[in-house]
């Protein structure tokens, strides 16, 4: 099959890439843009361990092929704060103990930051239903649930603090 | 100098045992810089896939590999036949038995491996297993072992159906090993003179440890040098590094395994697979690294299930509800290969706890293994070695005599419970339970759910349903458990021969900080992190100044992994021996430094003091810098040590749940209302850790009762193997657990803890049964299988005629 060229913005960075038609964004993103922060864990859409955020929305990318991310705005875990300044997100997930394993988290907390832009207000059952599509076997969700709310509480009296 | 800190102050600076210290683990994994075997990724790497057998039971006639070799990208194509001289195409299991790494002539169990693809990426791999040309012949399929155990089908025929198997004599040619436990005619004499007796028989489904992320390896074989190196998902590294010498012939110092961050492991990732062995012989075939990873399919259809026990019991009890008797037989599916990860004396585990934590003064337990055309398997999905099953039996027996007596079943558990003064206690069955105090956790959990008034509400609904006010009713799940980890003593616990010891090397570094290495490997559970805390008090050097090391095999000290809850209790007593091994030291260097007889110093939090004269003291990090630095008469320089553990019992974690749940009987959905848990693990040695355990293992206990499983139809195809079919819990479905604790410290181990991990889970399932159980009970249910589907449900209402 021809390969096609893919341009992208990828972490704010413009990226261009060689993929086959029918080669998963996910391999893309982890084989050759070295962004293994997000997983495979399913390759039915069904876990989340692959999410990313694609012109703001929170996309599977283990079932979307990267041709068809061609001119798209991508944002992966490795987009979201910096060794020396986390993400609220970040930080909340490491002092509520909302991880275990780590295998589901760059995909959680890459939904949690989109579920926060599109809710900056949520209930535990908004973050509950919000982050439905994101499965993770260590935590029973507790304290992931609670480290969201934790976030969106943090972001909203930082916003307020800054009116 | 005079001090500054208080001595309140130096013990918090530590976040020893007991601080619910964040985890060192989080950093990485929150930026996305977990490293897993998928990850890797080395200079000319080549991808392995499988072509799978798509039947439960056939004979393989051909093999054609032509068209996929022609395929361009494509660099080998390995069958048995590839595999035969180098006696690679079948493999031991930890059970005894052996296994196909490829189909030898024919093929047992659907998803089975049959040929090797190795490509030059996935696509092509991928494309390549398409078109390797497999001719079948049908062959009758076995999926239920009662039939298999009656059927004229010869599945193993590469077994001689006379002569005994790796556990005793076999019965009939798909039969694998009978294996017991007790004293059957005093039992059944017992059960027959008795007052009451409640027989029930019951089917733990098979389901499937499913962590999140699969199995894989990437094998590199440097024949420049002659070394093998091997990352894989291995909750065993050293183990594998054994299994791969064995097989290989590479002398074990040749060999590095490596386990990286794994992403999960619930006891899926015990085990060898023939994914592993496939990739090492490619590697070596091709002179270039070659990774296998399978896809979630594969994982649920072919990599290790869980449980799949028939269990029927017999329970004996006077008029008061006393005890007198237990009668357990065991028919267990094992599916086409016998590849039970349990220590090789114990075929059925430790299922011999099931007479649970009541003191029950006569017992037998009987299980027989049986061969049938379905996945192999049967590790301890999050649980010791079938503790799960045997603690699902036990609780059920107990709710069932409870019917049978017509009395309340916490009551029932109560009058019967191990008291407090009869540790350490031995079990009918040859356990000696180490330390308990079960009527105390049980009144707390009682009482904290106020049990009776929980009574009295479920009454009252009751009759509101039989007035037809209300479609709903309710079910208050209760479950008592004793776990038996920490596997195990060398005298009778191994896996292939390996004693089931740990161990941890610890090097103190002149600045005062340290390295500690041991031979377990964390999933998730957090060793980085509370593996320092218990050296941080044992030494008195902060946590946060303590590396911790596990998976690399050629740096690590040998040690079985992480399984059946074995990492604190036995791992983390090395840890503890060995930092006291350096303390041992330190306190004669402080001795030198300050002038005084050894016997003169004492350790006080984080420094030696002389007694008496606290102001007089030397820190461990001037005693590190000590040791590098001076000349001290009769010492060798510097701070090591290392401790090799062989615990001299198991430990016996314990536990109180209740669940309340309300069930919609017209459409069978449950919705649970609480769920309290209540974890005796001894020491607590991080509390925030422990709680996020219990929340995980509760949730997989609520998957496994209610609705995760793998099932096959007659002709033995997966039907969950992926999903969309097997249930894994969203946050939509989980509730939030309420978690308390007792503290019984284990007396043998070092610092009195005794695992938690698996708790959750063990007493989280029979938990949830005994729900949706509860709640049919005062309409006539007596029991009902899992898993509690919605379809099961409303079937169960259905049956005790609540829709008419």
């Amino acid at each position: 099959m021809t390969n096609q060229i893919v341009k992208m913005t990828v972490n704010g960075e413009k990226k261009e890439i060689l993929a086959e038609p029918r080669e998963l964004l996910i391999y893309v993103l982890r084989e050759k843009l070295g962004l293994t922060g997000a997983h495979v864990g399913c390759e039915t859409s069904h876990c989340g361990a692959c999410t990313v955020e694609i012109n703001g929305k929170s996309v599977k990318s283990c079932t979307m092929f990267a041709v068809q991310a061609e001119g798209t705005e991508i944002t992966t875990i490795e987009g979201l704060g910096s060794p020396d300044n986390l993400h609220v997100l970040q930080e909340n997930f490491k002092e509520h103990h909302g991880l275990q394993c780590g295998y589901c988290t760059p995909g959680m907390i890459t939904r949690a930051h989109r579920l926060l832009q599109e809710n900056p207000n949520p209930t535990e059952e908004d973050v509950r239903f919000g982050i439905s599509g994101n499965i993770c076997r260590c935590t029973g969700y507790q304290n992931i649930v609670k480290s969201i709310l934790s976030a969106a509480a943090e972001l909203n009296a930082a916003k307020e603090a800054a009116q | 100098m005079k001090d500054e800190v208080t001595r309140e102050e130096r013990v918090t600076n530590l976040k020893g045992l007991g601080s619910s210290r964040k985890r060192v683990e989080d950093a990485r994994f929150t930026q996305g810089k977990g490293h897993y075997v998928d990850d890797i990724n080395l200079p000319g790497m080549l991808t392995g896939d499988f072509v799978r057998s798509p039947y439960a039971h056939a004979r393989v006639k051909s093999i054609n590999i032509d068209a996929a070799m022609a395929l361009d990208g494509v660099v080998a194509v390995l069958t048995a036949k590839d595999l035969e001289p180098l006696s690679l195409h079948w493999m031991p299991t930890l059970a005894g038995d052996k296994q196909m790494v490829l189909a030898d002539g024919k093929v047992l169990f659907q998803g089975q491996e049959v040929a090797f693809v190795v490509a030059k990426d996935r696509y092509i791999a991928a494309d390549a297993v398409d078109l390797v040309e497999v001719e079948y012949e049908e062959l009758p399929v076995i999926v239920d072992p009662f039939k298999s155990l009656q059927s004229d089908v010869v599945l193993r025929e590469d077994l001689d159906p006379t002569a005994p198997g790796a556990h005793g004599p076999r019965k009939h040619h798909n039969h694998i090993f009978t294996w017991e436990a007790g004293d059957e005619e005093g039992t059944n004499a017992v059960i027959d003179d008795a007052d009451v007796v409640a027989t029930e028989e019951m089917y733990y489904h098979r389901t499937h440890p499913c962590p999140l992320e699969p199995c894989g390896s990437v094998a590199s074989m440097d024949k420049v040098n002659g070394k093998l190196t091997l990352y894989g998902t291995f909750q065993a590294p050293h183990v594998v590094r054994t299994v791969a010498s064995l097989l290989s012939g590479i002398e074990e110092h040749n060999i590095r395994v490596v386990s990286p961050d794994i992403g999960g492991g619930f006891g899926n990732k015990v085990g060898v697979y023939p994914g592993y062995v496939c990739s090492i012989v490619a590697s070596i075939v091709t002179g270039v690294p070659v990774k296998w990873v399978e896809d979630r399919m594969e994982n649920l259809m072919s990599t290790a299930f869980a449980r799949d026990y028939w269990m029927k019991g017999k329970i004996s009890a006077t008029k008061e509800g006393k005890i007198t008797g237990l009668h357990c037989h065991v028919t267990a599916d094992h599916g086409a290969f016998d590849a039970c990860a349990d220590p090789t004396k114990f075929p059925a585990g430790f299922m011999s706890i099931c007479t649970g934590s009541y003191d029950i003064p006569i017992a037998y337990l009987g299980v027989d293994g049986v061969y049938t055309n379905k996945a192999p398997g049967g590790v301890s999905y999050r649980c010791s070695f079938r503790v799960t099953e045997a603690v699902y039996f036990i609780e059920r027996m107990i709710e069932v005599l409870a019917i049978e007596l017509n009395m309340d079943a916490a009551e029932l558990r109560r009058i019967n419970f191990i008291k407090k003064e009869q540790f350490p206690y031995d079990s009918a069955l040859g356990w000696e339970y180490d330390s308990g105090d079960y009527h105390t956790a049980w009144d707390k959990a009682l009482k904290a759910v106020d049990y009776e008034g929980l009574r009295k509400e479920q009454a009252e609904r009751v009759a509101a349903f039989k007035r037809g006010e209300t479609r709903t009713i309710m079910g208050i799940g209760l479950s008592f458990f004793t776990e038996i980890v920490g596997a195990g003593p060398v005298k009778n616990c191994d896996i292939l021969g390996m004693g089931m010891f740990d161990s941890c090397e610890i090097r103190i570094h002149p600045t005062g900080s340290a390295i500690a290495r041991l031979g377990t490997i964390s999933q998730g559970q957090g060793h980085a992190t509370t593996f320092a805390q218990i050296l941080a008090s044992e030494i008195g050097i902060p946590a946060d100044s303590i590396t911790i090391e596990e998976g690399d095999t050629d740096t690590a000290p040998y040690g079985l992994g992480t399984y059946g809850s074995r990492s604190t209790p036995v791992a983390g007593a090395a840890t503890a021996m060995a930092g006291r091994k350096i303390r041992a030291k330190a306190q004669m260097i402080a001795a030198y430094l300050l002038e005084v007889h050894d016997d003169d110093v004492e350790f006080d939090v984080d420094r030696f003091v002389i007694k008496g004269a606290p102001e007089r003291f030397k820190t461990m990090g001037e005693i590190a810098y000590a040791a590098y630095n001076q000349a001290i008469p009769g010492l060798e320089p510097g701070l090591e040590a290392v401790s090799y553990y062989d615990p001299p019992n198991m430990t016996y974690p314990f536990g109180a749940y209740v669940c309340v749940m309300d069930i919609d009987v017209d459409t069978g959905v449950p919705k649970i209302n609480r769920f309290y848990a209540l974890d005796d693990c001894g020491t607590r040695i991080n509390p925030m850790v422990i709680e996020g355990q219990i929340h995980g293992g509760l949730t997989e206990a609520l998957a496994v009762a209610l609705g995760q499983e793998i099932a096959y139809d007659d002709m033995g195809n997966c039907k969950t193997a992926t999903l969309m079919d097997f249930f894994l819990p969203t946050a939509w479905e989980v509730p939030n657990f309420e978690t308390d604790f007792t503290v019984t410290p284990s007396p043998h181990h070092p610092i009195g803890a005794k695992g938690v991990g698996e708790s959750p889970h063990v007493g989280g399932v029979p938990c949830f049964s005994n729900a949706v159980q509860d709640a049919f009970r005062p309409f006539g249910n007596r029991h009902t299988n899992m898993p509690h589907d919605h379809w099961r449900i409303w079937k169960t209402a259905n049956d005790l005629g609540m829709h008419d």
